[in-house]
């Protein structure tokens, strides 16, 4: 049988469809540990970015936390956090809580720096028309600030999100499942076919995300705002300020 | 880890220095390659692209979903072709770095003014000549602002290959401190690939400086 013809066949064999080491478990797995840790790492990291791009304080802790994420390889991230695990609960260093911590870290920087510089870029005019018209700070924020940056914090969320389901796969390392665990057993074992499927569906998955958030991000620009590419803001809004992503 | 042991033993990694400089090696080599393939092959894309425009958005449609398949998908992916080899970990680090490299020599070589290659061209500049002459070295900090984003991306994504069994500075982090569960060996590993990305950075950026001093002189006299 030829090579994609087992690799077919092991996407159909029923085997690989229940149990413990089951598609629906490791993705169920894959999907959980990546949505906890976006959620965690969102909570963490949005109201540090909008304190920071609305206040204007702090610019550097954005600036340091975006070099960080750089430098730090998403390997790292795993690596560092199952011994912090292991010495604040005491659980051994295994499955998801070391996977956790390590996806939250990963999770937060982008999101900061994105959340800021989308602040930042926000003209000066609207804030000026936004305190004329009687708003209080949070509601300049809530109002006119977030609606306007929008498209950048969002593509801040995009691309943790995606980097976060894209080195979901390392949690294996750590006991912590996911489709990961297909790899690393292929690897093991010296089953191309195991280690190939597997990557094909960790590969759709990331796609997927990278797809349906960018879908996502499109569709959320506030009405007000359709037609401001034509320069009347200065820039363009739904160009502006790609963030410079690493592949994960 | 076990109870009681030291979370960092810096004894560890003084007897360990050997150790640390081989990986340190096997990690620098890995990215050397692949950012010297990477850009070759960038290098001709953009001057294709110099000379045929329209193929540019599907060579940045192609390099763009090359670039948004996970690392340790694009790892094994071509095991079955290319096995558990150096050829299999390049593969994948090489189609990470054209998404960078090519955007920025295009960008670079868009970015001379016209009236600058009208000059060249009136004084009688073959094509070659101009390109050489003119164009590279006015798009240089360009190119070279890719070659470090593309030099500090590869030297992360290296410390994954360790799974492929490529070694490296991962090889520390991984199958000595997480499968062994010895942290020292990680912290070690994830400090040394940091200290290598940083450094190689400011010594790209050093280069660009001295390679293009006019670039700087005019920022300070602005």
């Amino acid at each position: 049988m030829d090579f994609l013809g087992q690799v077919w066949a092991w996407y159909t064999d029923p085997a690989n469809w229940s149990g413990r080491n089951g598609i629906p478990l490791h993705l169920w797995e894959h999907l959980s540990l990546s949505v906890a840790s976006l959620l965690a790492g969102l909570a963490i990291a949005l109201p540090i970015g909008l304190y920071i791009g609305h206040t204007g304080r702090g610019a550097r802790v954005a600036v340091a936390l975006s070099n960080i994420g750089r430098a730090v390889p998403s390997l790292g991230w795993l690596g560092i956090a199952y011994p912090i695990s292991t010495g604040l609960f005491h659980r051994g260093g295994i499955g998801f809580l070391p996977a956790f911590i390590g996806l939250v870290a990963l999770a937060i920087p982008p999101v900061v720096t994105n959340t800021y510089a989308g602040l930042r870029e926000v003209d000066a005019d609207l804030r000026e028309a936004g305190r004329g018209m009687g708003m209080r700070e949070l509601e300049l924020l809530a109002r006119v600030e977030v609606p306007v940056a929008l498209p950048v914090i969002l593509a801040g969320i995009r691309v943790s999100a995606v980097a976060v389901v894209a080195t979901a796969p390392l949690a294996a390392l750590v006991g912590g499942g996911t489709l990961g665990a297909y790899i690393l057993q292929g690897l093991a074992l010296s089953d191309e076919v195991r280690v190939f499927a597997a990557a094909v569906l960790v590969a759709l998955l990331a796609i997927l995300t990278e797809i349906s958030l960018g879908w996502l991000q499109r569709r959320v620009v506030s009405r007000g705002l359709v037609g401001a590419g034509d320069g009347s803001l200065g820039y363009d809004l739904l160009t502006a300020a790609e963030p410079e992503s690493a592949p994960a | 880890m076990t109870e009681g042991q030291p979370f960092f033993r810096l004894d560890w990694v003084l007897d360990n220095l050997d150790q640390l400089a081989r990986r340190l090696g096997e990690h620098v080599l890995v990215t050397v390659i692949a950012v010297t393939a990477g850009f070759v092959i960038s290098f001709a894309l953009a001057l294709l692209v110099r000379r045929y425009p329209r193929i540019y958005p599907p060579i940045l449609a192609v390099s763009g979903i090359l670039y948004a398949i996970p690392s340790i998908a694009l790892f094994v992916l071509f095991i079955p072709i290319t096995g558990l080899s150096l050829l299999t970990a390049e593969i994948a680090l090489v189609s990470y770095t054209l998404v960078i490299l090519v955007r920025n020599i295009v960008t670079g070589l868009r970015g001379v003014p016209a009236e600058v290659l009208e000059a060249a061209d009136g004084m009688g500049y073959s094509n070659a000549q101009r390109l050489w002459r003119v164009e590279l070295p006015i798009a240089l900090p360009i190119i070279v602002a890719g070659v470090r984003i593309a030099t500090v991306t590869t030297i992360g994504l290296v410390t994954i290959a360790t799974l492929i069994g490529m070694g490296g500075l991962g090889y520390l982090i991984v199958n000595i401190g997480v499968t062994r569960r010895f942290p020292t060996a990680t912290i070690t590993g994830v400090l040394t690939v940091v200290l290598l990305s940083t450094l190689v950075d400011l010594l790209l950026l050093a280069l660009q400086r001295h390679l293009t001093p006019w670039a700087h002189a005019r920022a300070q006299g602005e």
